[in-house]
């Protein structure tokens, strides 16, 4: 190390004056973060830790906050409710991976062709995500009325089931309600990825006498992985968090069949009024949506890391 | 000024379509054979979006008499409006009022916070920033919601359940991490030049983020203010553990409550869903450019 020094003490010198004043700016730049940072880490990172010490602690929501070991930890491990949740969320989450992600690929592709049809087609696509999740549970819990819903107007007797009642309908219901809110927002997202291929690719292929369905495996589809890693990753994230919608269509029912992570952690918590094992939920929660997102990162390619985040 | 960067912003956001002539030909031939399949879906995807909200529209338009007697499809063969003068009366101004309070009482400061923020990221080098950068990504990855118990202890501490302000702290919080991503790839597209020239005029860190960087990531500040604004008017999980007076109910929450309350008049539940989607609809119908392109180039690099 003295041997740095003594061979370049010039260079030395004006590194460190350099790094001085970049060190300066930078500190005035480091006070600008201060007021998200104090948000984020009053409100996001103090209650992660707090869920985290919440769910070895017994607690009903009002009185004096004890300690339970890891008595919580057992007693939600040994409950079947636990991996029936578990199960319902990675099946809600599969599921609508793969039904949403086609559907808004191919409508992406779709609407950034440029007629103007297809620019109005795309406005009223993005419709559903003005609704609130209760609002479009609510729509959906009219519409789905076997009498006076969508059954009866459209003449297709098959639409006129007892769809909150029967488990594997709800579930079923569940998956394509999500699909309904969500898909227009991917499409979106696809859409502008799209937009973004160079179209010399195109045209070069067209030349080489590829089709369009040539066209779309060989260039667009590879062009858009990275979108399609940011779409997936917010798909399945999200998907841990179908609170609203669920809570306020099924409310987890019939019986526990639509009764998915998030909700089992509320009515736990607030309903059961058992903040301790609702915790040990909500800890799993948080490592199950760690472990998807780096996994989906991983996907990406160790190299594009940051850029892809960027794209997040 | 702010004409040119609007269109520049555009430019880089939705390439294709705001590029006019020669090069879009390609484009549209090789999308016209991909017209019958794609189109025929395109359609379809379409009457499943509109069918659900053309049956919210009428319904709330049906008299009770109506909406058992007739085809649900149908139009009203009486429209009234009186559901939503029922609505109206059960308070909405109230609830409306909530929910402009809270969105905008967690947008403005996320959005000026945020932006701050992003400044910093993109300008700074040090580690600390990098760090910072860091948590707020990983930030996107954790499902916030389930930091919902800790936030509710935390609000009762401070004295604040069951106010509005309980609802916009942890609202702030859980926006920054996206908002900080989308304004810090704006502000990274901002020619380094500019910053250069600033500097060499003489300005500040604190001067050029509010004279040079702010007008120039103006289309996207309006765009994560609307998504934000979508996002918080929207919200069901924090007034519902976070406020329990009903004069304290915002519009999700308070349609959610209406349900429960007036599930035998199914027309008057679905005026209050449409009464409460309108401003949004307003304010989409007002930002929709902006919105779309903004969030284009936001989520798809």
């Amino acid at each position: 190390m003295s041997n740095t020094v003594s061979t370049a003490p010039k260079t030395e010198a004006a590194a460190r004056t350099a790094t001085a004043k970049g060190g300066q700016r930078d500190k005035a730049l480091a006070w600008l973060t201060a007021p998200a940072l104090f948000f984020f880490v009053a409100f996001a990172v103090v209650p992660l830790a707090g869920v985290l010490i919440l769910s070895f602690a017994s607690w009903d929501g009002i009185g004096a906050i004890g300690s339970a070991g890891l008595g919580n930890w057992f007693s939600v491990l040994a409950d079947p409710g636990l991996y029936n949740a578990l199960g319902l969320t990675f099946l809600i989450m599969i599921a609508s991976w793969l039904v949403q992600t086609p559907i808004s690929l191919l409508l992406g592709v779709f609407t950034a062709g440029s007629q103007r049809y297809r620019a109005a087609l795309a406005v009223l696509y993005f419709l559903p995500l003005l609704l609130s999740s209760a609002a479009v549970a609510i729509a959906f819990k009219a519409l789905l009325d076997p009498n006076f819903g969508l059954a009866t107007g459209l003449g297709l007797p098959f639409l006129a089931q007892d769809w909150l009642g029967v488990p594997h309908l709800a579930v079923g219901l569940v998956i394509f309600v999500i699909a309904w809110q969500f898909v227009p927002f991917h499409t979106l997202i696809y859409q502008g990825g799209v937009r973004q291929i160079p179209k010399s690719l195109y045209e070069a292929a067209e030349i080489d006498g590829a089709g369009t369905i040539k066209q779309f495996f060989h260039i667009t589809l590879p062009q858009l992985k990275y979108t399609i890693i940011t779409s997936s990753t917010l798909m399945v994230v999200g998907s841990l968090t179908y609170f609203d919608l669920i809570f306020v269509l099924t409310g987890g029912g019939p019986g526990n069949s639509t009764r998915i992570l998030a909700l089992d952690m509320y009515l736990r918590g607030f309903r059961a009024n058992l903040m301790g094992p609702a915790s040990v939920i909500a800890v799993i929660l948080v490592l199950i949506g760690l472990a998807l997102a780096l996994f989906l990162q991983r996907l990406g390619g160790k190299d594009k890391q940051g850029s892809q985040l960027e794209g997040m | 000024m702010s004409t040119v960067l609007k269109s520049s912003a555009e430019e880089t956001s939705a390439g294709a379509p705001t590029n006019p002539a020669a090069p879009k030909r390609g484009l549209g031939s090789r999308m016209r054979r991909l017209n019958v399949p794609a189109g025929l879906g395109g359609w379809i995807w379409l009457a499943i979006i509109i069918i659900p909200v053309y049956y919210v529209v009428i319904t709330s338009l049906k008299t009770q008499a109506g909406y058992f007697g007739q085809n649900p499809l149908a139009l009203p063969t009486e429209p009234t409006l009186e559901n939503y003068q029922m609505v109206l009366e059960a308070d909405f101004a109230k609830y409306f009022m909530n929910s402009t309070i809270v969105t905008l009482g967690a947008v403005i400061p996320t959005v000026l916070i945020s932006f701050m923020a992003a400044f910093a990221i993109v300008r700074g080098k040090g580690r600390f920033l990098k760090l910072v950068n860091g948590m707020f990504l990983m930030g996107l990855a954790i499902p916030l919601q389930a930091t919902i118990i800790p936030i509710y202890l935390m609000i009762i501490r401070l004295n604040l359940y069951d106010s509005l302000l309980a609802l916009m702290l942890p609202s702030i919080a859980f926006a920054i991490p996206l908002t900080v991503l989308i304004l810090s790839n704006f502000i990274r597209d901002v020619p380094n030049e500019l910053f250069e020239s600033m500097r060499l005029d003489g300005c500040s860190e604190w001067q050029t983020m509010w004279r040079l960087a702010l007008p120039l990531t103006r289309p996207a500040i309006v765009t994560v203010a609307i998504y934000n604004g979508l996002h918080v008017w929207n919200g069901f999980l924090l007034p519902l553990v976070l406020t329990q007076s009903p004069g304290l109910r915002v519009l999700p929450l308070a349609l959610w409550t209406f349900q429960g309350e007036y599930s035998v008049n199914i027309p008057a539940v679905l005026a209050s869903v449409v009464l409460s989607t309108l401003p949004i609809l307003v304010l989409y119908v007002v930002g929709r450019r902006q919105l779309l392109s903004g969030l284009t180039a936001g989520f798809s690099k």
